[in-house]
């Protein structure tokens, strides 16, 4: 009798089944998870957890029989006697369920997926906008990736083994003596008495000898270096700006439908980037940075100049994060005011310092749940950035008045642009 | 027997050294007094998570892999985290050496209860019942699904992933049609299966010749000549395996799906006993390691609470329901197996006239263990029920039979009941319950159209009025039409020859490249 302990086996041995199941059910599950998100909270979004998917395309059809005569042998008989004939049970089948799991099952197949499937079928389509490619190839440093050998370089790089290598084919095809030949010779010579034998075999050794001479072991052109190669290497970092008027304009419902929409861009950029930071900036008519909680909670009131936190945003970048080494994403929540005044200001802010070491910048204006945007007239700072996009500012701006419009606008925001290679 | 032996254990704990006790306090009661003949064993313990994998794939260690056990995989683990569904506490594997997994999570009595239940009741089980003997490869089976998991590796890489899932997909829908019903010629030797295939597959390689191609062939035989029986006779029809006939005969699969076929027809027929001695298998399990603990508690190795345990857990395990309780299903393999086979030993032991009279020739025979191993090894669950069902098990169960006429509006009628006149019809029924005569439909290829349009014919005979699902009958049929890839026809006939219904489904265009 063997005993075995499997509990240290990697697990998941179904991993890969479960992962094929999971592609050939994309669509329907990917659509069940749009569903599910829609019905949570923010937070809980990327929680992975239950969903169902119809059985349709998922079927394990077998020849089954149904209906006709049936005899069947039951336990329990408390008061039947032979000949009695109950009435049928509504429903035909005894009431009995159909078995889940079985392919005759029409029912939606429940099931649950883990977190990390869950954010990969929620973000699947999305991609960075057009705009984050081409500022990130701009973006990028330099890193160093093999190539090769050459016969040239530092000698801190020459490659001993290649060298060796050539040095030996030389010595092969150019009939080196070997010094075991030598060796060989010599002794024989030693133990040899014929004279003539031994004047030979003298001549032998010094040819041989002065031949090893002319043919060096290595020899400069054996000599190869480790070639390297300068690879563009985009920058795998991001700092994400959030940028919020706090004036008393702003109510508690336009703050929560801004922060959904910045909790949904850092889950975003966290998938695409190995490290994420996060400044929050808010203003009234003067701008500071602030902690997350005093930015999403703390009571502030004043005038509103949104230039001045354009102009924070644009010294911490100056400060702080260097555009070479990070992307940087910005995030802006309004309601719209701004003072008509402020407005040459802020275009020029924009278009001077923010766009140009921004990857992407994204104004969202938020309104009153009731209020629809297209029955109010459209804001100052709406006007302005609307003037900005048509001289050709890349900047991306929507309203929203709904948390059940956050996702969609995001979505909007990032989709997947067709026509377009995948983003490096 | 007063208390001699010490515990084996005390508590709920356990570890290695304690399991190896266990194991060998329970094969001295096994092989010394209970006469089992058993393979080696090897006991593997395991956490949930893989019980959750071994769930997927049909309990089997390894397997290639394929989407539906991804998805059996996501259902089992919805259900367990739930708290809707336990797990089993072992799963056995019907090779040599005996595997038995064991959870990590049972206590000291559960895993005695398991290794006596799976190590020696199942394993004597598998080992001595005729139709594991002739429809089993114990000795073979892992390294035969070890080859076939490499192999439906190796056609992913080669022919790539999805014609491999097709075809897979088209296998599985057939596999209960996959399964020859009566001993062939020769009995299976899955090792050689895995030697042929490759030796075929060295000597394609070696034989290849690209100019073949390029010879001209005669003239195609005018099909006229063949007269159809002669040509049913030549594709040896009709045919009940479905999936011998495609391997053999489907015109346009290519070698490696013929060997694909091949391999789910050979696991289908792996499992062909289990499905036929469900009742028998798990009795016979159960009988085992109530007669093991027992023994063990009456020798003073197993202490009077962690008997208890036992018991709580043995009652759970042949708990019957009532039909008309709400947690009724069918009739529970495990009471039933259990509860025939303990009336075996009474029967054997303390016959009354009644014994005498139903079951002469082993009533107060007196060798429990000699008949109850004579039963193991030859009978299955529809033979087994149809001989010892005893007229006191259906009095003590009060079973009846309904008998549920769609034509007849009245309602069901109770057909027998627990009384002299009940008691064949009572058991003449379960035992068809238990028959897969009865339980699959009997569905064979009768013809292929040659001259014409190379249709493919199957006939369902259509047995007591019950006909195929719809939806799924067509879905199976699409899969077959795929494969043949020409038209398939079905024919639902009763016992008249009266067509019933009559199915035709054509291949879909996508289907396996030729």
């Amino acid at each position: 009798m063997f005993i075995v302990d499997r509990r240290l086996n990697p697990g998941s041995k179904s991993l890969e089944n479960r992962q094929r199941f999971l592609r050939r059910a994309k669509a329907l599950v990917q659509g069940a998870v749009k569903k599910t998100s829609e019905g949570r909270d923010i937070k809980d979004v990327l929680e992975g957890g239950e969903v169902s998917i119809p059985l349709d395309g998922m079927h394990e059809p077998r020849f089954r029989t149904e209906g006709g005569t049936r005899d069947r042998v039951l336990p329990g008989n408390k008061k039947f006697v032979e000949g009695d004939i109950l009435p049928r049970p509504d429903g035909g089948r005894g009431g009995r369920g159909s078995q889940p799991g079985e392919g005759d099952s029409e029912d939606d197949f429940r099931f649950v997926l883990s977190r990390d499937e869950f954010v990969d079928l929620f973000l699947d389509d999305l991609e960075l906008p057009d705009l984050a490619k081409r500022r990130l190839a701009e973006a990028e440093s330099e890193g160093l990736q093999r190539a090769g050998y050459s016969t040239s370089g530092s000698p801190a790089n020459i490659s001993i083994s290649r060298t060796v290598q050539l040095a030996l084919a030389r010595r092969v095809a150019l009939r080196r003596p070997r010094p075991e030949a030598i060796a060989q010779l010599e002794a024989e010579l030693e133990n040899c008495e014929n004279e003539t034998r031994r004047a030979g075999l003298i001549a032998e050794i010094e040819a041989l000898k002065a031949k090893a001479k002319r043919i060096p072991f290595i020899d400069p052109i054996d000599i190869r270096f480790r070639r390297f190669e300068t690879v563009p290497k985009p920058v795998a970092q991001a700092v994400m700006f959030c940028l919020m008027d706090v004036s008393g304009s702003m109510s508690e419902h336009m703050k929560d439908l801004a922060k959904r929409f910045y909790m949904l861009l850092y889950v975003f950029l966290t998938r695409r980037y190995r490290h994420v930071e996060i400044v929050f900036i808010r203003h009234t008519d003067r701008a500071e940075e602030v902690d997350e909680e005093t930015f999403f909670r703390g009571p502030a009131s004043g005038g509103t100049l949104v230039s001045s936190a354009l102009q924070a945003m644009s010294d911490i970048v100056k400060s702080r994060f260097r555009p070479a080494d990070w992307n940087i994403y910005a995030a802006q929540a309004s309601d719209g005011d701004n003072s008509i005044a402020d407005s040459a200001l802020t275009g020029r802010l924009l278009t001077d310092h923010i766009l140009p070491v921004s990857q992407f910048f994204a104004y969202l204006e938020v309104g009153e749940a009731s209020g629809s945007s297209f029955e109010m007239p459209d804001s100052s700072l709406w006007t302005l950035y609307q003037r900005l996009r048509a001289d050709g500012h890349p900047l991306s701006m929507r309203k929203v008045n709904e948390r059940s419009q956050i996702f969609p606008v995001f979505h909007d925001l990032f989709q997947r642009r067709r026509n377009e290679k995948a983003a490096p | 027997m007063t208390t001699t032996a010490e515990r084996l254990f005390e508590g709920a704990d356990w570890d290695f050294p304690k399991l190896q006790r266990i194991h060998d306090a329970c094969e001295e009661i096994a092989k010394g007094e209970l006469g089992l003949d058993t393979y080696p064993n090897q006991i593997e313990i395991i956490t949930a998570e893989q019980m959750l994998d071994a769930y997927s794939s049909a309990g089997m260690p390894l397997f290639y892999k394929h989407w539906s056990f991804g998805k059996h995989f996501a259902h089992h683990e919805a259900f367990y985290r739930k708290g809707l569904k336990g797990l089993a506490y072992e799963i056995v594997i019907n090779s040599s050496p005996c595997i038995s997994y064991l959870m990590e999570e049972n206590t000291a009595t559960m895993q005695t209860l398991v290794i006596a239940h799976a190590a020696f009741g199942h394993n004597h089980f598998f080992k001595n019942n005729y139709l594991f003997r002739q429809w089993t490869d114990a000795d073979g089976i892992l390294d035969y699904l070890d080859f076939a998991k490499s192999y439906v590796a190796s056609c992913e890489e080669r022919h790539g992933r999805l014609a491999v899932e097709v075809t897979l997909d088209a296998a599985h829908a057939l596999m209960s049609h996959g399964i020859d019903r009566y001993p062939g010629k020769k009995n299976l030797d899955l090792r050689a299966e895995e030697k042929r295939a490759k030796e075929r597959r060295a000597h394609e390689q070696s034989m290849f010749n690209d100019l073949w191609r390029t010879v001209p062939t005669g003239p195609v035989k005018s099909a006229e000549l063949l007269s159809s029986e002669r040509r049913r006779k030549l594709l040896g029809l009709p045919q009940e395996n479905i999936l011998y006939f495609l391997e053999k005969t489907a015109p346009r699969l290519q070698p490696w799906q013929r060997e694909i076929l091949r391999i789910v027809r050979h696991i289908a027929q792996y499992f062909y006993p289990q499905s036929q001695t469900k009742v028998m298998n798990e009795g016979t399990a159960t009988y085992v390691h109530y007669r093991i603990m027992n023994r063990l508690h009456q020798q003073g190795r197993l202490s009077d609470g962690n008997f208890l345990e036992f018991l709580q857990s043995h009652t759970n395990v042949v708990f019957q329901p009532d039909f008309d309780d709400q947690r009724f299903s069918d009739f529970n393999p495990y009471a039933l197996g259990f509860a025939i086979m303990q009336d075996i030993e009474r029967i054997v032991t303390h016959p009354d006239d009644e014994d005498r009279e139903w079951f002469g020739e082993i009533a107060g025979s007196g060798d429990v263990m000699g008949v109850l191993r004579n039963v193991w090894a030859n009978y299955r669950d529809e033979s087994f029920i149809s001989q010892f069902l005893s007229p006191r098990l259906i009095r003590s169960w009060r079973m009846f039979h309904l008998h549920d006429d769609p034509e007849e509006a009245a309602g069901i009628k109770v057909d027998a009941i627990h009384d002299a006149r009940g008691y064949r019809r009572i058991r003449r029924e379960l035992a068809k319950q238990y028959d897969v005569g009865y339980i699959d439909p009997n569905i064979e290829v009768v013809d292929v159209d040659l001259a014409g349009d190379r249709r493919l014919m199957l006939r369902h005979v259509v047995v007591k009025g019950a006909q195929l699902n719809e939806t799924n009958a067509r879905r199976v049929l699409q899969h077959l039409a795929d494969l043949w890839t020409y038209d398939v026809s079905l024919v639902e006939v009763d016992a008249r020859d009266t067509v019933l219904k009559e199915y035709v489904v054509s291949p879909r265009s996508l289907a396996i490249a030729a």
